[in-house]
């Protein structure tokens, strides 16, 4: 085994791959909101169809994706084997076991509301960047320019109440993720500092409260305007 | 005080072992946990049954040898060691639940004696700094900032205890293991084997077959030395620096 694999093989690499990517995951969440928010923009979803062609056609992005495909799969591959290690560490449980006198909730289930993330990611990927890449596409004109109209494809989707309510419940899931996994993420990295820990902590709660309220505003919002 | 004591008994590593309950009297609410557990023993030595196996030694909160896993909690309901617990802590008529350790790398012995000698090959690993022989060095001979010291003093207080793992939802031994990385990195005598040492006992942290850490801070709240996870992100820092500048290929 080289020194590369020996060290992302260990316990302590798999924690870093798992903070890394989590991190980049954070950032992609804020650029994905910002996207988003162009959805409540009250001109018809001109600026979202614009945003959303220039995002598709810039190289840089494309890249980016990709990694962010990749980042994706890598936290989640990680996150399958490290539970699987966790689970084999301790074969017999305890009979009785206080563990919210010791520790919060969603600090110990990040796997269960990972994987309520994942399945709300695939149908999530399904119904809009599987439509936008792939499927029959209605179009709008705007400037004699032909563009994609993404915007009819959401606002359909945010008219059936189900999908809102999907939508929502998985924001909720997200947030509590987040709620942990973002001070979590620096803890691992080693960077934990008296200065600077005790923001990172506020930083991340104010984070996996507002970025999650903001996305589950927008169907919220759409389901509304479509009544 | 009467008590119910529900209690893990287990003959050896192959048994499968269960709860067993017994009911308790004449406990006083000033006896520390393992003199009742003590008072237990005595009554079933007297009916010549065996008596319950748990691990203790020095009695003082100081040694690191008693464990038990009491009412769903490493040490009981107190941040304290089990001989350190009291009855007070406890109500009349109570059921007691008491198991032992629970991981892969602290395989039980007997009943509530789990083998924690584990911590002590991650200690070999690396746990240690190199000193020349010759004359005694004269105290203070190298300096070390007051706060330094004091710092990797706290982390030195880790009497190796497991409750960590014990407290932990993966059974890590991470806390454990950075409290020893931290104690000697932190200081000028630990210097000279620094990155060996992080390599070194978190291969064997991993070989024992100790879980990972999920950051739930559960080690932390239930140990009885207060030792924090700091120490956690300073031995991650000193692995990952280990790691990458090492000429270990």
């Amino acid at each position: 085994m080289s020194w590369v694999t020996k060290t992302l093989n260990s316990t302590l690499g798999r924690k870093l791959l798992m903070a890394l990517t989590g991190l980049f995951l954070i950032l992609f969440l804020v650029v994905h909101l910002a996207g988003n928010l162009q959805l409540l923009i009250p001109d018809n979803g001109e600026s979202f169809n614009i945003y959303a062609e220039t995002m598709a056609n810039n190289p840089f992005i494309r890249v980016v994706s990709i990694g962010n495909f990749a980042f994706i799969l890598i936290h989640i591959i990680y996150a399958a084997v490290l539970s699987r290690q966790n689970k084999i560490a301790r074969p017999v449980n305890y009979a009785t076991l206080k563990a919210s006198t010791n520790s919060s909730w969603s600090s110990r289930n990040m796997g269960i509301l990972g994987t309520v993330i994942l399945i709300f990611l695939i149908i999530h990927l399904r119904g809009f960047w599987y439509e936008f890449k792939f499927g029959e596409m209605p179009t709008a004109e705007y400037g004699g320019m032909i563009y994609k109209d993404g915007f009819k494809i959401v606002s359909e989707a945010y008219s059936n109440i189900l999908y809102v309510v999907i939508y929502v419940v998985s924001m909720g899931f997200l947030a509590f993720h987040l709620s942990h996994g973002f001070a979590s993420a620096f803890q691992t990295l080693g960077l934990n500092h008296a200065k600077y820990s005790p923001l990172i902590q506020k930083i991340g709660t104010g984070f996996s409260i507002l970025i999650p309220a903001l996305f589950a505003l927008i169907p919220i919002v759409m389901y509304i305007q479509s009544l | 005080m009467k008590l119910t004591l529900k209690v893990w008994r287990q003959k050896n590593n192959a048994d499968k072992g269960g709860f067993v309950s017994y009911p308790i009297g004449g406990i006083s609410k000033d006896m520390s946990f393992l003199e009742m557990m003590d008072v237990l023993n005595e009554q079933l030595t007297e009916k010549g049954e065996d008596p319950v196996h748990f691990d203790h030694d020095c009695r003082e909160g100081i040694c690191g040898m008693c464990s038990l896993h009491i009412n769903g909690k490493p040490h009981g309901p107190q941040q304290t060691t089990t001989c350190q617990l009291h009855m007070r802590s406890f109500s009349d008529g109570e059921t007691i639940t008491i198991e032992p350790w629970r991981a892969k790398a602290f395989p039980v012995v007997k009943d509530l004696v789990v083998d924690r000698s584990a911590f002590d090959r991650i200690i070999q690993a690396g746990g240690y700094v190199s000193v020349n022989t010759g004359g005694v060095p004269d105290a203070n001979e190298i300096p070390i900032p007051k706060k330094i010291a004091d710092e990797a003093f706290d982390a030195a207080t880790c009497i190796g205890c497991g409750a960590c793992v014990a407290a932990c939802k993966n059974a890590s031994a991470m806390l454990f293991t950075s409290a020893k990385v931290s104690q000697l990195a932190m200081l000028p005598q630990g210097q000279v084997e620094r990155k060996d040492r992080a390599e070194k006992m978190i291969a064997q942290m991993d070989a024992e077959g100790f879980g990972a850490c999920t950051n739930t801070g559960a080690c932390a709240a239930e140990c009885p030395k207060g030792i924090s996870l700091t120490n956690i992100a300073r031995m991650n820092r000193e692995y990952f620096t280990a790691a990458f500048t090492t000429e270990n290929v």
